[in-house]
């Protein structure tokens, strides 16, 4: 029997405010544990949680940026559980009143298309503690514990494993152009969970779902979903069911495994948070925000194609990050020939970047005047393209201004005509021989006279300029 | 005779991680369904035009400036830990969401 797959997405982004999402206390990643923390987020008795303006500021661009219906009035509430990474034994979290809902991601499909996938709900919520296990007892670090975080929940409307990667690369695309978070998976500032079933080709009733944690990479979420696919098609082919459950991906055996699940159902009993006031959120303020949104990364692509002329490709890699995006504008604005730009920028910028070990072009202290004097070095023929390239890779290396480079080097070549043609002069009486040849008829001689001119310039002559000279001068 | 059942009292007591001893769970019982009678009454009262109150202060959107403020020195946070190790709090151990 033939399948068709349902996968519905939860991504928990940490918004990227300088504090906690209710406390004063520092969001920085790495430091000492316990040594961002408060009576507020460690969950002592008595204290006050206050909402940071930041977190709502940051998630209604989010929530406007993907097309979602912002509510009016929103609250939040208290779901129970105990857990040690929990110190108050409830997080802070909204249930019934989330910011935002109905919104819509588009993604390109493996077809060539364009699909919609609707997403359910955007709320805003804290996050936990870290938990370190150590063969005896397990270790708490409460720094993480507070820290914003904004719950993007989609619509069952992915229908395989690529698409899955291909939401999660669009929706990361579109909040790193937002700048609200570091979308870093790695470091644990995008996390996703993701909920999967099968049902037999057309059926309209829904499987029994599979939630699948612990995937710490967009790849290892195709991968974790593919091999959920391939799990729950042999039970369901076998006339076995597939149990609801929460399995983890491991990624060295690359299987799912269960999660040795709990006895009882999770019983959150969430009710309104009373140490927080409700919030209004006026259409004045959703006006200001969305007239606020910056080119969101598909709007981008279509102006790159259309006005000003690149390739589908090449759009879509030079807007697949923001610095990259607005380097190339940075650029273009100097400098009237983008597709020369896009090259450059696509090829051996990126490949210097990465050897740099730089992950971004914001990081390189290159700006766009520096380098575009650079291409303006090679139009007027004072650097070759082959120079270009390896003085290209050494400035952003070293850090260096490629100008300087090049004086530093003396590199510049040498395209000033009457001293080439003294050159060229002196060449052809010091091979007499060789001149004789060509005029005899051998023209592939004249390549071993630009070869002496290049020598006697350490390579710095202009070769096309040497060999137009001789071929002038041979020829009269 | 009451909503209450003997199992509800343990459910609601395993669910807050109270331990009761045999002789309490019958007086709990009891009293858990007198407090429902009581709050019953509320279904009297006509709520057909009443929103759904969540706060009662008539206050909404208090914020805080996203402004960093000092943390509590490490030694202060750790003071009352029943277990510590180096600057964690140490607890039992916990797997796979499961206590042990």
């Amino acid at each position: 029997m033939k399948y068709d797959i349902v996968i519905g997405l939860e991504v928990h982004l940490q918004l990227n405010t300088k504090t906690k999402i209710f406390c004063g206390c520092s969001t920085t990643f790495g430091n000492s544990p316990n040594s961002q923390t408060c009576p507020v987020c460690l969950g002592f008795p008595g204290v006050l949680p206050v909402f940071n303006k930041g977190v709502l500021d940051l998630s209604l661009r989010s929530a406007l940026a993907l097309g979602c219906t912002v509510s009016k009035f929103i609250k939040f509430d208290r779901k129970n559980y105990f857990y040690p990474d929990l110190p108050k034994n409830f997080q802070i979290s909204q249930y019934d009143l989330p910011l935002a809902k109905d919104g819509l991601l588009e993604i390109d499909v493996e077809d060539g298309s364009r699909k919609r996938i609707r997403i359910r709900r955007v709320h805003m919520e804290e996050d936990a503690g870290k938990l370190v296990h150590e063969k005896e007892a397990s270790l708490v670090d409460f720094n993480r514990c507070g820290t914003p975080l904004l719950e993007i929940v989609s619509e069952p409307d992915i229908n395989s494993p690529e698409e899955a990667y291909r939401y999660l690369t669009a929706l990361k695309e579109i909040l790193r152009y937002l700048e609200v978070s570091d979308c870093n998976m790695e470091e644990g500032s995008l996390r996703c969970d993701a909920n999967i079933s099968l049902k037999p080709k057309g059926s309209e009733e829904l499987g029994t779902k599979a939630e699948v944690k612990n995937v710490n990479s967009f790849k290892a979420v195709r991968g974790a979903l593919s091999y959920e696919v391939q799990r729950q098609e042999e039970l369901l082919s076998n006339s076995e069911r597939v149990v609801q459950e929460t399995r983890l991906w491991d990624p060295d055996k690359e299987v799912t495994v269960s999660m040795r699940s709990k006895e009882e159902a999770h019983d959150y009993r969430y009710f309104p948070e009373p140490d927080l006031v409700p919030f209004v959120i006026t259409d004045k303020t959703i006006q200001e925000v969305r007239s606020a949104l910056p080119e969101l990364p598909q709007a981008k692509r279509a102006r790159f194609i259309k006005e000003i002329g690149l390739s589908e490709y090449d759009a879509g890699v030079i807007t697949s990050e923001k610095e990259m995006a607005d380097y190339f504008e940075g650029c273009i604005k100097l400098y009237d020939k983008p597709k020369v730009v896009a090259n450059w920028l696509m090829g051996d910028f990126t490949a210097a970047l990465k050897e740099k070990g730089l992950e971004s072009i914001s990081q390189c202290e290159m700006d766009p005047a520096d380098f575009i004097g650079m291409l303006k070095m090679i139009d007027d023929g004072s650097i070759s393209g082959k120079m270009a390239k390896s003085i290209l890779a050494e400035a952003i290396q070293e850090g260096k201004a490629p100008k300087d480079l090049v004086s530093a080097k003396g590199l510049t070549q040498i395209s000033d005509k009457p001293q080439l043609e003294d050159l060229v002069g002196k060449a052809m009486e010091e091979n007499g021989e060789v001149v004789e040849e060509y005029r005899r008829g051998k023209k592939g001689a004249i390549a071993y006279l630009v070869g002496q001119v290049m020598q006697k310039t350490k390579g710095k002559a202009n070769p096309k300029l040497v060999n137009e000279i001789l071929r002038k001068k041979l020829e009269g | 005779m009451g909503i209450i059942k003997k199992k509800d009292v343990l459910y609601v007591a395993s669910l807050a991680r109270i331990k009761l001893a045999d002789g309490q769970i019958e007086g709990f019982t009891g009293q858990l369904d007198s407090i429902l009678d009581y709050i019953k009454q509320l279904d009297e009262v006509d709520t057909e035009s009443v929103q759904p109150t969540s706060h009662v202060l008539p206050m909404v959107n208090v914020f805080r400036k996203d402004d960093v403020k000092p943390s509590l020195p490490q030694e202060k946070v750790l003071e009352n830990a029943p277990g510590k190790e180096g600057y964690f709090f140490k607890v039992p151990k916990v797997i796979d969401g499961a206590e042990k």
